[in-house]
């Protein structure tokens, strides 16, 4: 799964967009190569000792499979959110039936992330500007988040009252389906290319529920 | 033709004070009424109950009568009265749907929530857009713009659902000088061009006599004063509640209290 998700990021061109996905993965993938390599219970076969630990095949074994498994989901939804205009998928999704608030749920939370962000950013620059030290070592960065967490916070919440009844009197609730703004093209191909991918997701939980992929890792 | 408020009172929900008491107030089509007041008069309550969401959305108990081209607005659903009278507030971001990726449909926001035709749709958000010459901007995302710039696309969003009556809730407060000259042209060319009838509430009282046929002075909840805008806002009423007049009429008053004669053709 993972070598297919990175040969379609390479085949599709988005493969240089991973960076970030890759830093955040980081830590997590690290914790988990050494917590199981070294506190894997049970295990017996020790590779090396670091002080009072072991690094043990049986938890190096286990910290491979839990990373991999990580990376390929991670890498999977970078590759989906990279190769996927949200308006557009907001607009098939909204074609095919999906009520208006489950679409605005989505669209609406792809576009607050990176205006929290710029938020925070203009906080911690009126912050910076009012003398406080948010640079420098991770304490002091860590000791920075905390007057930024409140005003970002309240600010959101203030905001969704008044949201709320902008979204009320712009006919938000109004009853039956919205207009639609574009249709998009779904060629023939890509309807057999879904199908074919949802049968082989049933065909795959049956065999596994089956006992028949016991053989994979 | 008229939006009424008939001796309102309102109150919050879990207040112990009423923020509207026995309020009666008429808003003619093609009318454009100030509404001026000390913090906490009750002015933004005033729009929220004119247009039906307080307390259909926010909750609270309402006493008297609310009407639009005599349709009384108690017990009707927000979509019924949004089509009726609009309400633009005062943060430009708060109230953009966070969700269009580009001004033109974010200002295509309500007529498509009405489920028209999308020939009308298209047809109702480029007259907003035109009306309020944002065309400029119909590329841009909205979570990008300038907070004058983002409040003329709001309120470009709220004519696109051709309200009869528009509800401004001080839409200039959160903005600098610059953009707060923008909203007030947009104001003016928007009451001119669409005919609707508009109730400003504003703290810039020079916005008022500006744009204002008449104007109301709303102290406590209550009202104080209703009349011609060049009236109300030379009134002594207004110093006495802290709203500061505009400047010509301090410019007036500074003249006359160095002893000169005020002549009336100065005024022009």
């Amino acid at each position: 799964m993972l070598a297919l998700t990175i040969a379609l990021a390479f085949w599709s061109g988005t493969w240089r967009g991973f960076r970030p996905y890759l830093i955040v993965l980081t830590p997590l993938v690290g914790s988990i190569m050494l917590i199981n390599t070294f506190l894997y219970p049970g295990a017996e076969q020790v590779l090396l000792s670091v002080g009072p630990f072991d690094a043990t095949r049986e938890g190096l074994t286990a910290a491979a499979q839990a990373a991999l498994r990580v990376i390929a989901f991670a890498v999977s939804v970078g590759l989906f959110a990279l190769s996927t205009r949200t308006d557009e998928l907001v607009d098939d999704l909204e074609q095919r039936g999906l009520g208006r608030r489950p679409v605005f749920v989505v669209s609406a939370a792809v576009g607050t992330v990176p205006r929290l962000a710029e938020r925070a950013r203009e906080i911690v620059d009126s912050q910076r500007a009012r003398g406080m030290d948010t640079e420098g070592s991770v304490l002091r960065r860590v000791r920075g988040l905390l007057p930024l967490a409140g005003p970002l916070v309240l600010s959101a919440l203030t905001e969704v009252e008044q949201r709320t009844m902008a979204l009320e009197a712009r006919a938000f609730g109004a009853p039956g389906r919205r207009t639609i703004l574009r249709h998009h093209p779904d060629t023939p191909a890509q309807r057999a290319l879904r199908w074919g991918l949802a049968a082989l997701t049933v065909a795959l939980i049956g065999l596994a529920l089956g006992g028949h992929l016991a053989w994979l890792p | 033709m008229s939006l009424e408020l008939h001796d309102v009172s309102y109150r919050y929900a879990g207040a112990a004070e009423p923020s509207l008491r026995r309020v009666t107030l008429r808003l003619e089509r093609g009318e454009v009424l100030g509404v001026v007041g000390p913090n906490g008069a009750g002015k933004s309550t005033l729009g929220l109950v004119a247009v039906g969401l307080a307390p259909a959305t926010i909750g609270g108990r309402l006493g008297g009568r609310v009407s639009i081209d005599g349709m009384v607005t108690s017990g009707k659903h927000q979509h019924e009265l949004a089509v009726r009278a609009g309400i633009l507030f005062q943060q430009p971001e708060a109230q953009l749907s966070g969700s269009a990726p580009t001004v033109w449909e974010e200002v295509a926001f309500g007529p498509r929530n009405l489920g028209l035709p999308l020939d009308d749709v298209i047809a109702r958000a480029w007259t907003a857009i035109d009306d309020l010459a944002i065309g400029h901007l119909v590329e841009r995302d909205p979570g990008r713009l300038s907070g004058g710039q983002a409040q003329l696309v709001a309120l470009a969003s709220v004519l696109a659902l051709r309200p009869a009556y528009l509800i401004l809730d001080e839409p200039t407060s959160q903005l600098d000088p610059e953009g707060a000259t923008l909203v007030g042209a947009a104001i003016q060319r928007a009451a001119e061009r669409t005919g609707a009838g508009v109730l400003l509430v504003e703290h810039r009282t020079d916005l008022i006599e500006r744009l204002c046929h008449r104007a109301a002075l709303l102290v406590e909840g209550a009202l104080r004063i209703v009349g011609p805008a060049t009236e109300v806002l030379a009134e002594s009423d207004l110093d006495e509640a802290g709203v500061g007049p505009p400047s010509a009429v301090r410019l007036r008053r500074a003249i006359e209290g160095a002893g000169i004669a005020w002549r009336a053709e100065w005024r022009a």
